[in-house]
């Protein structure tokens, strides 16, 4: 089990990484790439989850999981970019 | 295993497309899909009053690795809440977009809404609970810049970066009951989490990223201003369904999953934030100056009272005590969907007539718009708390169970919140009913009043006197134990 602990410990830290960019960053851009960041964490403990030892196969379900998420969290961050162009364009206006 | 449970989600997803691919014909395809999804939801509700909760199984693929619908009473009173609230809302909003160019994004958005707002109600599965919240969270968003002003997209902005911060955090939650218990299917969930650590770790980060969706004070600095610049029938459902919906799944999480960890003091720290939200809230309405930015504070003060029954329901042993609160919880939330969506209509017509919603210039209102005022009236009893509206009901059981439980902090919140929501409703009254011109000198009922005005007496009349119905659908142990109960 260590080896994906440490994936999934791995996961927990980039997520935190993330978070703290959010929360902390003012550019609106350092934002968006934060939250991009803590997903890519949370991705990770998922895909550490499906490890079930050397010999056994892997868990399909968190994979499958992961999947999905990948198209929320592009989509959301397409949305949150094309927000972030709209306003930095009537700021030059 | 139920077919019928797949309609009110499929019927506006289909909608939606067919919307996207015949814009020319979207505002009629956006009200019938609004109408046939509320059909849909009214025979699912008929099921479900008889046969008392109801599963599909998506595909045929057991749940655990496919996707189970479920509705119980809990959900289908969301359901019917949602689905009434949006029809009247999408009949005003023929009336409101009929000029924009914005017309047939509106419509599909709508839709999509619609979609996630009843696969949200509907789902029993916590990552399908994941990708309902973030689809919820996205139309949303889109929907609250369609005025496209720069205040509005700032605030969507914020709203969206701060609704996948919550999200993202709820997912994590769902990772860690994943590597607990090895299922995310709500129903076998419910009976293996135990109090430990990762049930800890997982009901904080969840409901943490919920609250942030419900905007429980501190986290709620989001809400007015993005509720405030949305389009009013956007503000109307953000206020009465969006919100409503995360504060649905906190309830699912907090007494049906994690019915055994939670314990007194996590609920009481929620309760102590929902009072704060009550009193603050309350007073930023009495002081705002816009109408629709006061309409969104009081959605504030309003939810915090929905999280003051948290320690109370914590503390009340389970039987018909706890029910009558929970039951009193439900409806003071139906209550406050039906009111505010109202309110925010009747805000809508205002702004429109007016070209503002300054409080201080609202003079004339209620002679040109007598039936918008009246509106106004109805929904403020229901925010108020007065008789006979469902609120009052609520409230009255709310101070019961602060009475049975002897946690007698609440009670003066409860009336300090109470008397500002009637100072700020009668402030705005005394301005509607003062003598003046500022929205000009029409005198006939548009048909864009009436949606607001039947969904006040809903909120006032219907509820209050059938408020039975709503005590006899609500307990939802009989979730947890596959629908015998009822």
């Amino acid at each position: 089990m260590t080896q994906a602990l440490i994936y999934a410990l791995t996961g927990a830290v980039i997520f935190m990484l993330g978070v703290r960019t959010t929360l902390l960053r003012v550019t609106l851009l350092h934002r968006i790439l934060g939250l991009n960041v803590s997903g890519g964490g949370v991705f990770l403990v998922f895909v550490s989850l499906g490890y079930r030892g050397d010999t056994a196969l892997t868990d399909p379900v968190p994979h499958a999981l992961v999947l999905t998420g990948l198209v929320v969290a592009i989509s959301a961050t397409a949305l949150a970019l094309a927000l972030n162009r709209r306003l930095r364009e009537m700021d030059d206006e | 295993m139920n077919n019928l449970l797949i309609w009110p989600v499929a019927l506006p997803l289909l909608t939606a497309l067919l919307a996207l691919l015949w814009p020319s014909r979207s505002t009629w395809i956006g009200v019938a899909g609004t109408g046939l999804s509320l059909l849909a939801v009214l025979l699912v509700s008929r099921q479900v009053v008889e046969a008392g909760s109801i599963e599909l199984a998506l595909g045929g693929w057991a749940p655990g690795l496919g996707i189970a619908l479920r509705a119980d009473g809990l959900s289908l009173l969301m359901l019917l809440m949602s689905s009434l609230v949006a029809m009247a809302v999408a009949v005003y909003a023929i009336v409101y977009f009929s000029q924009s160019e914005r017309r047939v994004e509106f419509w599909v958005l709508w839709l999509l809404l619609i979609t996630s707002l009843h696969a949200l109600f509907l789902s029993g599965d916590l990552f399908n609970l994941y990708v309902t919240l973030e689809l919820l969270g996205m139309s949303a968003v889109v929907l609250a810049c369609l005025g496209g002003s720069r205040e509005s997209l700032g605030a969507a902005l914020r709203y969206l970066l701060l609704g996948l911060l919550g999200s993202l955090a709820f997912l994590m939650g769902v990772a860690l009951v994943y590597a607990g218990y090895g299922t995310l299917d709500m129903a076998a969930l419910g009976d293996v989490i135990e109090a430990g650590p990762t049930a800890w770790v997982a009901l904080s980060l969840m409901t943490g990223g919920l609250l942030i969706k419900s905007a429980l004070f501190p986290l709620h600095f989001w809400l007015p201003p993005a509720h405030a610049n949305a389009p009013a029938p956007v503000s109307a459902v953000l206020s009465a369904l969006v919100v409503k919906a995360a504060l649905y799944l906190i309830l699912r999480l907090w007494l049906e999953l994690f019915d055994g960890v939670v314990n007194r003091s996590a609920a009481e720290i929620l309760g102590l934030l929902g009072a704060i939200a009550v009193v603050w809230g309350s007073w930023a309405a009495l002081r705002a100056e816009r109408l629709k930015l006061m309409a969104a504070y009081s959605t504030v003060a309003q939810l915090g009272y929905l999280f003051l029954f948290l320690p109370l329901l914590a503390a009340l042993p389970e039987g018909a005590g706890r029910d009558v609160a929970l039951g009193a919880l439900v409806l003071l939330a139906l209550t406050h969907g039906f009111a505010k969506s109202a309110f925010f209509l009747a805000a809508g017509v205002i702004m429109q007539r007016a070209g503002h919603d300054r409080i201080a210039e609202l003079g004339g209102t209620a002679r040109a718009l007598p039936v918008t005022a009246f509106t106004i009236a109805l929904a403020g009893v229901a925010l108020i708390g007065l008789p006979p509206s469902g609120s009052f009901l609520a409230k009255w059981q709310l101070i019961s169970a602060v009475f049975v439980t002897g946690q007698w902090v609440w009670l003066p919140v409860i009336a300090i919140g109470t008397l500002l929501a009637g100072a700020y409703i009668f402030r705005l009254l005394g301005y509607a009913f003062a003598p003046g011109e500022g929205v000009g000198p029409s005198l006939s009922v548009g048909r864009e009043e009436i949606p607001a005005v039947l969904l006040a007496l809903i909120a006032t009349l219907l509820l209050g006197f059938w408020a039975s119905a709503v005590w006899e659908l609500v307990p939802i142990t009989a979730y947890v134990g596959g629908g015998v109960g009822l």
